[in-house]
C-alpha cells in the first residue's frame, strides 16, 4: 500500500479510536442513571443554568418542537444527510473535473480561473 | 453549544445579535463576492457549507460520559477566510432553531457569535500562527480544526456565565462552571476534528489541486511525484 493510503488510513482509524474507545470503556458513566448517560453537553448546559439559577424561567420557546426523541434523531439524520450528500456531490464533482482536465495538466495554474471547459481545448 | 431557546435574558440575546449581525452581513458578502469572482471556487465553497451542516448534526460521545457534536467551521475557514463562514454557520443555527428546537431564535445571535465568528477567527489565526512558525501544513489544519471546535465552546460556556452568574461567586465562577460542562467533553471531539480536516485536506489535495491554488493553497498540494517537464515543452 502506498505510504500516502497508509497515512489516510491511520488518520481514519485514529478520528473512529477517538469515539469508540469512551464508548467502549463506558468511560465516566458509572453513577449515571441509566438512560441517561452520553448524554449532550447542550442539554447538561441546561440543567446546569436551572442549578445555577434556579429563579431563571425562560421567557421563548421552539416554535416548533420534535414530537419524539425518534422524530427528532431522524432529523439530526437528516441534517447529516444533507450535509454529506452535498459534501459527496462536491467533492464528486471536483474529481469529476480534475480528471477532464488531466489532459490538460500541464498547463500554467494562472489559466485555471478560466472556466475548465474551455481550459480543455487548449491541448 | 447550542444555548437552548429563551435560556438567555432579554438584554443579553439581543446585544449577541446585534454584536453578530454585522459579521454575518459581511459574511453574505464574502460568499457572493467569492462565488462571483473566483467560479471554480463554487464547489469547495458549497463543500465547506456541507461540511459544516453535517458535522454539528453529528452528537459523538466523550470521556467525560456525555456527548457533544464538532463544529466543522475550521475547513471553511482556512479555505476562505473565516468571514464566509459567519453566513454560513448562521445558516446551519437556524436550520437546527427551526427545525430540531436544537439552539433557538432568541439565542441564535449568541450560538452564531461563538460557532461562526469566534470559532473560524480562532481557527484561522492558530492556521496562520502555525504556519508562520514553519509548521507543516497539516499540523497547520489540525490546529485550525481542532481550535475552531474548542473555542467555540469555550465562548459558550463564557456566555452562559455571564447570563446566569453564580449567586456567590459571580459570573466567573458560573464561567468556570460551564466551562467543566463543555471543556473537557470538548477535547477528544475536537482533536478527532482536527484529524478528520487532516484527512479532507489531503483527499482536497488529491482532486482539487487546481482549485487549492486559485485560493492560494499551494502549500496544500502533496509533494509532486514527478518533476514536471520543463515549461514550454508541451506545446
Amino acid at each position: 500500500m502506498p505510504r500516502s493510503r497508509v497515512v489516510n488510513l491511520l488518520l481514519l482509524i485514529g478520528v473512529i479510536a477517538l469515539f469508540a474507545i469512551p464508548l467502549a470503556f463506558g468511560m465516566n458513566t458509572n453513577g449515571q442513571p441509566a438512560g441517561s448517560a452520553y448524554a449532550g453537553s447542550d442539554s447538561v448546559a441546561v440543567t446546569t443554568v436551572q442549578e445555577v439559577d434556579p429563579d431563571y424561567k425562560p421567557w421563548f420557546h421552539p416554535l416548533f418542537q420534535p414530537s419524539s426523541s425518534e422524530v427528532e434523531s431522524g432529523l439530526f439524520a437528516l441534517q447529516a444527510a444533507l450535509g454529506a450528500g452535498a459534501f459527496g456531490f462536491a467533492l464528486g464533482r471536483l474529481s469529476g473535473r480534475r480528471q477532464t482536465t488531466a489532459g490538460a495538466a500541464t498547463e500554467p495554474a494562472s489559466s485555471v480561473a478560466v472556466d475548465q471547459a474551455s481550459s480543455v481545448s487548449i491541448t | 453549544m447550542h444555548i437552548a431557546e429563551g435560556f438567555l435574558p432579554p438584554l443579553q440575546a439581543t446585544a449577541w445579535t446585534l454584536a453578530a449581525a454585522p459579521f454575518v452581513v459581511h459574511g453574505a458578502r464574502a460568499v457572493a463576492k467569492e462565488a462571483r469572482e473566483r467560479p471554480e471556487s463554487r464547489l469547495l465553497l458549497g463543500a465547506s457549507g456541507a461540511f459544516t451542516f453535517a458535522l454539528s448534526a453529528i452528537k459523538l460521545p466523550s470521556v467525560t460520559g456525555s456527548s457533544s457534536h464538532p463544529t466543522g467551521t475550521g475547513l471553511g475557514a482556512v479555505l476562505f477566510r473565516p468571514p464566509v463562514m459567519a453566513l454560513m454557520g448562521c445558516i446551519v443555527l437556524l436550520f437546527q432553531a427551526l427545525l430540531l428546537a436544537h439552539g433557538g431564535l432568541t439565542t441564535l445571535g449568541a450560538n452564531t457569535f461563538s460557532m461562526a465568528i469566534v470559532g473560524p477567527w480562532v481557527g484561522y489565526g492558530a492556521y496562520r500562527l502555525t504556519l508562520a512558525l514553519r509548521a507543516p501544513f497539516s499540523v497547520a489544519v489540525f490546529a485550525a480544526m481542532m481550535l475552531s471546535d474548542w473555542s467555540t465552546y469555550l465562548t459558550t460556556a463564557v456566555q452562559l456565565g455571564l447570563a446566569h452568574p453564580d449567586p456567590t461567586g459571580g459570573a466567573l465562577a458560573s464561567t468556570i462552571r460551564f466551562l467543566g460542562v463543555f471543556a473537557v467533553t470538548q477535547i477528544p471531539i475536537a482533536i478527532a476534528e482536527g484529524l478528520l480536516g487532516v484527512l479532507v485536506f489531503r483527499l482536497l489535495g488529491k482532486i482539487a489541486p487546481n482549485e487549492l491554488r486559485s485560493l492560494g493553497l499551494d502549500r496544500a498540494l502533496p509533494p509532486t511525484p514527478q518533476e514536471p517537464a520543463p515549461a514550454g515543452s508541451r506545446i
